[in-house]
């Protein structure tokens, strides 16, 4: 069943929560709401589900109107953060839930139930545990739990909170791999809220990058991170080095340097940002023909396949970030305190919008 | 409970566990002084009235257990009583609610009123409720037209007995219910549940044993109340007469013996319904307490 949402606007007091969203989520897509804290992305779900409702604009589920409808008749599945488990029922109970509170008209036979719980269980690879209760489970068993107590009641979508946000780093990335596939599967459209710019990556067809109650971007994975439509989404999406200067016929004016850029032929002596990710920032042990600032090695990370090195440049002592491969960097062999070269490449500017 | 009772058993006979390390030590003096203390304040008096007890013989002690008026009262008390208690577990129930649930100004107002009848002699409380449920009182006028009387009926024990039991329930859910993570609500709704099976299958099941807590505080309390009933009670024999009037009527006709008898009887079966509540209590924890491993 296809989303659409239509110029939401929510305000708690004063505080603008959500400025006038406009999405579509089409059948079957899994797509991310991704920003910080406070950017809205939550709201959003809540409202979708009917948990919490809109001030302005509707909600449409495949093109019907929903904004009205209570959450019980919306026919989502929800999946929150903390789980939220019925904890004095044990796990069989908790996914039977949604087909016990049934009207009794359309509530399955008893032994229909036991039918269904058990394929959800085995779907999510927890049957064993059908006879425990939530706490004595760990985090990402319970997680898989409030899953298969959603997909129970056979929701038209799916919605998950923030669903990994509570687990420990190894977990998250088993059962991150795991929705996806099971998406893959069961081809039911999600949407899933969170914060952690790899999870949305990895996981999402679709990411929707919010800020401040504003969608800054809405592309899928590669898009989004090759390219970004804002400064905001530049910074969010990964590492970034930022520099301040002027734009000036085509080419990008930082301090001494003077760079290639796409575009931009028209635009006359306007300030901007440039953003340049740390893989693009080539270091050197001679200066080439290309413009390069000088800067001397501060501190090297060599954990991982990637080598992060954090440079000083000379001239105005600001920071800028590099990332070498191994090799690149056994080829430099560079040491704590050197003076190199430091060459910027594909380099985004966005100009200064006077505010 | 029952759990806290094995992990004692435990201490107390497996010298390995007496030994573990403790942040806080001294279980030996803190012991001795729990038991001591609970000998002087409760023990040892109620040990006592058995003991005077057993200066009548079964016979005596029997007919004065028993004698009809006595009896009434007995009814009148326990009935009462639990029926205050079970007003009290519906009504403290909506009002820890409310307070937990909602803001609203004079609030905390409201909060500190529950303990009111904490506070208050009960003899003024008494006093103040048979002023206003009386047949010329604010609330006992309103109600005179329609034959219902209040005080100085077996109605208004239960009036004052509800009255003096109302904190017990409010203060014993109102944690509880302030733990209760409203998101268990979202995800009952979101699976189709209506509002009284949300109630019905995820609130009331995680206040439950603090609901039957709050039920028995209130309903022990009512059992031993005297001051508040007996202003408001009229105490005529056999129909508003409460227990603890009739063992104070004894004392100040110098029947310690009979008195004693009586406040055995009343203790006894006190005691039995606790403990049926408390067993009540443990079943129902018993498939939280498997949780909690």
């Amino acid at each position: 069943m296809s989303i659409a949402i239509r110029n939401i606007h929510k305000r708690f007091g004063k505080f603008h929560a959500l400025n006038n969203i406009n999405l579509d989520v089409p059948t079957g897509e899994l797509v991310a709401l991704l920003g910080p804290s406070g950017c809205g992305k939550t709201t959003l779900l809540r409202i979708i589900a009917g948990l919490e409702a809109a001030d302005e604009g509707s909600i449409l589920f495949h093109g019907s109107d929903a904004t009205s409808r209570d959450v019980r008749e919306r026919e989502v599945g929800f999946v929150f953060q903390h789980y939220a488990l019925f904890r004095h029922m044990t796990v069989f109970e908790n996914v039977a839930f949604g087909l016990r509170v049934r009207p009794r008209k359309t509530r399955p036979s008893e032994a229909e139930i036991h039918r269904r719980v058990h394929a959800l269980l085995e779907l999510v690879q927890l049957d064993w545990l059908a006879g425990r209760y939530p706490p004595q489970l760990s985090g990402g068993q319970r997680q898989r739990i409030a899953l298969a107590r959603a997909l129970a009641v056979e929701p038209k979508v799916l919605l998950l909170d923030e669903p990994f946000g509570a687990l420990d780093a190894k977990v998250r990335k088993d059962l991150r791999r795991w929705l996806r596939r099971l998406h893959d599967e069961l081809h039911i459209t999600s949407v899933f809220v969170t914060h952690d710019q790899e999870e949305a990556l990895e996981v999402a067809d679709r990411i929707v990058v919010m800020n401040q109650g504003n969608i800054e971007q809405i592309g899928s994975p590669q898009e989004v991170y090759d390219k970004p439509a804002s400064p905001f989404v530049y910074k969010f999406l990964g590492n970034v080095n930022q520099f301040h200067g002027r734009v000036h016929a085509g080419k990008a004016h930082i301090d001494t340097l003077a760079l290639d850029i796409d575009g931009h032929h028209e635009t006359d002596n306007t300030p901007a940002h440039a953003f340049v990710r740390p893989h693009d920032i080539e270091v050197l042990r001679e200066r080439g023909t290309q413009p390069a600032f000088s800067a001397v090695v501060n501190y090297i990370n060599a954990i991982g396949p990637l080598v992060r090195i954090e440079l000083q440049r000379q001239d105005n002592q600001s920071i800028v970030e590099a990332e070498l491969t191994r090799e690149r960097f056994r080829e430099l062999a560079l040491q704590q305190g050197e003076a190199v070269y430091i060459q910027p490449r594909n380099v985004r500017v966005f100009l200064d919008v006077p505010n | 409970m029952a759990p806290d009772y094995r992990t004692l058993m435990h201490l107390l006979t497996d010298e390995k566990m007496a030994k573990r390390h403790h942040v806080l030590p001294g279980f030996n003096l803190s012991l001795g002084y729990t038991i001591l203390y609970l000998s002087l304040i409760v023990l040892i008096p109620l040990g006592a009235a058995f003991l005077k007890t057993t200066e009548l013989s079964f016979a005596e002690f029997w007919t004065t257990v028993t004698a009809p008026r006595v009896l009434a009262s007995y009814k009148l008390t326990f009935g009462a009583s639990l029926i205050g208690a079970f007003i009290n577990a519906i009504f403290g129930l909506l009002t820890a609610w409310v307070l937990v649930r909602y803001t609203f100004p004079g609030k905390r107002l409201v909060d500190a009123l529950v303990d009111l009848p904490f506070a208050l002699p009960t003899a003024v409380a008494g006093i103040a409720l048979t002023a206003i449920y009386a047949g010329n009182g604010w609330i006992g006028s309103l109600l005179e037209p329609y034959g219902i009387k209040v005080a100085f009926t077996p109605l208004g024990v239960v009036v004052a007995l509800t009255f003096i039991g109302l904190p017990f329930v409010v203060r014993t859910v109102q944690p509880v219910l302030e733990d209760l993570e409203a998101e268990t609500e979202e995800a009952a709704a979101s699976l189709g549940a209506n509002r009284w099976q949300t109630f019905r299958k995820v609130i009331l099941p995680a206040i439950w044993p603090a609901l039957l807590t709050g039920f028995a505080l209130a309903f022990a309390r009512a059992v031993g109340e005297y001051g508040s009933v007996i202003f408001i009670a009229g105490n005529m024999p056999m129909v508003s007469e409460i227990t603890p009037l009739i063992i104070i009527t004894k004392l100040e006709q110098y029947d310690y013996t009979g008195a004693t008898a009586i406040a055995v009887v009343m203790l006894v079966i006190s005691f039995i319904l606790l403990l049926a509540i408390n067993g009540l209590q443990w079943w129902s924890s018993q498939r939280n307490a498997k949780s909690a491993e």
